[in-house]
């Protein structure tokens, strides 16, 4: 058979390249290349080499935001993987309770982002807002402006709100594609709840779950409008995540090169993260 | 090991039913001997696995009993029951190995552990599983899975029934025939009673001592496989069974004559009454040849098997199918055709006359 050879069909790559190139490629090119020059404006440009990187990779405000980031990161995982998982296996399987469910379920995922950060902003407020008024008159000292647990407290619970229900429709997409000849399997296996769960569904759910945990994982790590409106990374730095600091280093102290230099470790930090779970995950999958 | 007995079982999805068709299976009546082994043979959505999974408890029926050994047991579940089933798909936990997939229904039982592991080699050697039982079951082919499946069903030695339901879907066709033999082997060795469900006539036939033919919910006939083939009861099992199927021509009563396309034929049965809105004959390819005289039809096509021939003639009233010898002449054009009258039998509304 002779194929005919036509290298014309490379053409047809043109516009993808030139969108990827205009979204993707250029912009991060422009951080690269202020990651290696100190400028001072009007286009004028000095070669630093490795200075900025060494000098972000030293900085505790770095070592400080990061660990922040990470403890964050986890807690929002501990709390919505399970949380979501749950009430996905509470979820009726039929009938009208399961639009209402799916809608319901749906609902803090279209908010815009920082309109959820401004409804709990006001919904917080110790003195006027609902949760914030409640928990005083319950007697709790609670003041997410000012006190550093109660703003952690808050962000996190905002968080849970606004995501949990990601983990959910895949949890239960996950599980509404078991057959169900499992269950009736493990019904005459005499398999009890406990075992159903661990032998049948964990496992069937494991490729949702890992897609769950990666996007949590990296929109959690990469979370910014929501905390930024609710406290503005406050109080002090308390919940200055790598983020609004890296925000707040670039367009408040206008520092671009070391701004520019903290983005890139920033990147590979979240590439390095998901590519070593994904590929331990995906080796798992062909060991079995 | 027991005696299954259905009694007056109909089993409806629906709230409320108006007709028969709101019913997956109706009347149905049967008498399963301990030990024996027994197929449900139908087309896709005739009601065998609704049938099925009532014995086994995963359905609740509307109406009629089950009975294990002449105790009933309808409201029993499946792990009272003590049944074992097998699924269109191999079940298999997939995190779990070979051999803890087979120990899992002993292990649920709370039986000890020594006595798990006598058990499930005994198993494992009974279905060739031994050298894989240390490996993740999730790496298995379908057929090694779907014997796992099995095998889950066989390690618990007091199961009152094993229940197939169309266990070799899934399965290489070449790999079916060894699977399938491996049953009929492991019916023999075990002695237990067997319930096999499949669209398959071949796989019916071959397997089962007693075939339960049903059609629309209801059972029409139970019968060996010869039975059915001899002598179908109904006109659903003359073209359900048999490739090709029987040929069904609708005919005239007069008297105690059977008339066909003008010509009177002889039939198994003397007729005795005819209050039928719909009257049949049906007659099976095998049983038919050409004559020099009897009834006329045009030959429209001749196909060889190898073994056989299949010959496409066109009466006044319909096609009939003839199998002839692959080295018999076949008149061309036109001819005529005479039925083995032992196996020629009449249908009232498609009911055999008797």
């Amino acid at each position: 058979m002779n194929k005919t050879v036509n290298q014309k069909a490379w053409f047809f790559v043109i516009p993808v390249f030139v969108l990827v190139a205009f979204n993707a490629i250029i912009p991060l090119m422009t951080v690269v290349n202020y990651a290696f020059q100190e400028t001072f404006g009007n286009n004028v440009f000095m070669w630093e080499g490795t200075r900025w990187f060494k000098q972000i990779m030293l900085s505790e405000r770095f070592h400080a935001s990061l660990g922040r980031q990470f403890l964050f990161t986890f807690i929002i995982l501990f709390i919505q993987i399970p949380l979501g998982i749950a009430i996905a296996l509470t979820m009726p399987k039929e009938g009208i309770g399961v639009p209402v469910c799916l809608v319901l379920m749906s609902m803090p995922l279209l908010i815009p982002w920082n309109v959820v950060g401004a409804m709990w902003n006001i919904f917080a407020l110790p003195d006027i807002g609902f949760l914030g008024h409640s928990l005083n008159a319950l007697g709790f000292d609670y003041n997410f402006t000012q006190q550093i647990g109660d703003a952690w407290f808050t962000t996190i619970l905002m968080d849970v709100w606004h995501w949990t229900s990601l983990v959910v429709l895949l949890s239960y997409a996950g599980l509404r594609s078991i057959q169900p000849a499992y269950y009736q399997a493990a019904e005459i296996d005499g398999a009890s709840r406990w075992a159903i769960f661990t032998k049948i569904e964990l496992p069937k759910m494991k490729k949702v779950l890992t897609i769950a945990i990666l996007l949590r994982f990296m929109d959690s790590f990469m979370i910014y409008t929501e905390p930024f409106v609710l406290t503005g990374g406050g109080p002090g730095n308390a919940t200055a995540f790598l983020s609004i600091d890296l925000v707040k280093m670039a367009l408040g102290q206008f520092d671009l090169g070391p701004a520019a230099a903290m983005s890139l470790i920033y990147f590979f930090i979240v590439l390095l993260v998901c590519w070593v779970f994904y590929t331990l995950m995906m080796r798992n999958e062909e060991k079995s | 090991m027991a005696k299954v007995t259905l009694k007056g079982l109909s089993h409806s999805y629906l709230k409320t039913q108006s007709s028969d068709a709101d019913w997956a299976i109706r009347g149905v009546d049967i008498d399963w001997n301990d030990g024996g082994a027994y197929a449900l043979l139908g087309p896709s959505g005739c009601g065998k696995t609704t049938l099925l999974n009532i014995i086994s408890g995963l359905i609740t029926p509307t109406k009629g009993d089950i009975l294990f050994d002449d105790k009933v047991i309808s409201g029993l579940n499946p792990v009272e029951r003590n049944i074992a089933q097998i699924f269109q798909f191999p079940v298999i936990y997939d995190t779990m190995t070979v051999y803890d997939n087979l120990a899992f229904p002993l292990r649920n039982r709370k039986i000890p552990e020594e006595e798990i592991k006598v058990k499930v080699h005994e198993i494992a050697e009974m279905l060739e599983l031994s050298s894989t039982l240390n490996n993740r079951a999730s790496g298995l082919t379908a057929d090694g899975k779907q014997k796992i499946s099995l095998g889950r069903g066989l390690v618990r030695s007091d199961v009152n029934a094993i229940m197939f339901d169309e266990p070799l879907t899934v399965i290489d066709p070449h790999l079916k025939w060894i699977l399938r033999s491996k049953l009929k082997e492991l019916h023999q060795k075990i002695n237990r009673t067997m319930i096999y469900v499949t669209h398959d006539q071949t796989e019916a036939l071959t397997f089962a001592d007693q075939v339960v033919v049903m059609h629309e919910g209801q059972i029409v006939q139970t019968g060996t496989p010869v039975d059915l083939f001899e002598k179908p009861k109904h006109t659903f099992v003359g073209y359900f069974i048999g490739s090709p199927g029987m040929n069904v021509l609708p005919c005239q009563i007069k008297g105690n004559d059977v008339i066909v396309n003008g010509k009177k034929i002889e039939t198994h049965q003397e007729i005795k009454k005819n209050n039928f809105n719909k009257t049949e004959v049906g007659v099976r390819p095998e049983f038919i040849s050409f004559s020099n005289e009897g009834i006329p039809v045009k030959v429209l096509s001749v196909s060889n098997t190898g073994r056989h021939k299949i010959v496409d003639t066109e009466s006044e009233t319909g096609k009939i199918k003839i199998i002839a010898k692959s080295n018999e002449d076949i008149p061309s054009g036109s001819g005529f055709l005479k039925f083995k009258k032992e196996y020629t039998y009449t249908y009232g509304d498609s009911w055999i006359i008797e």
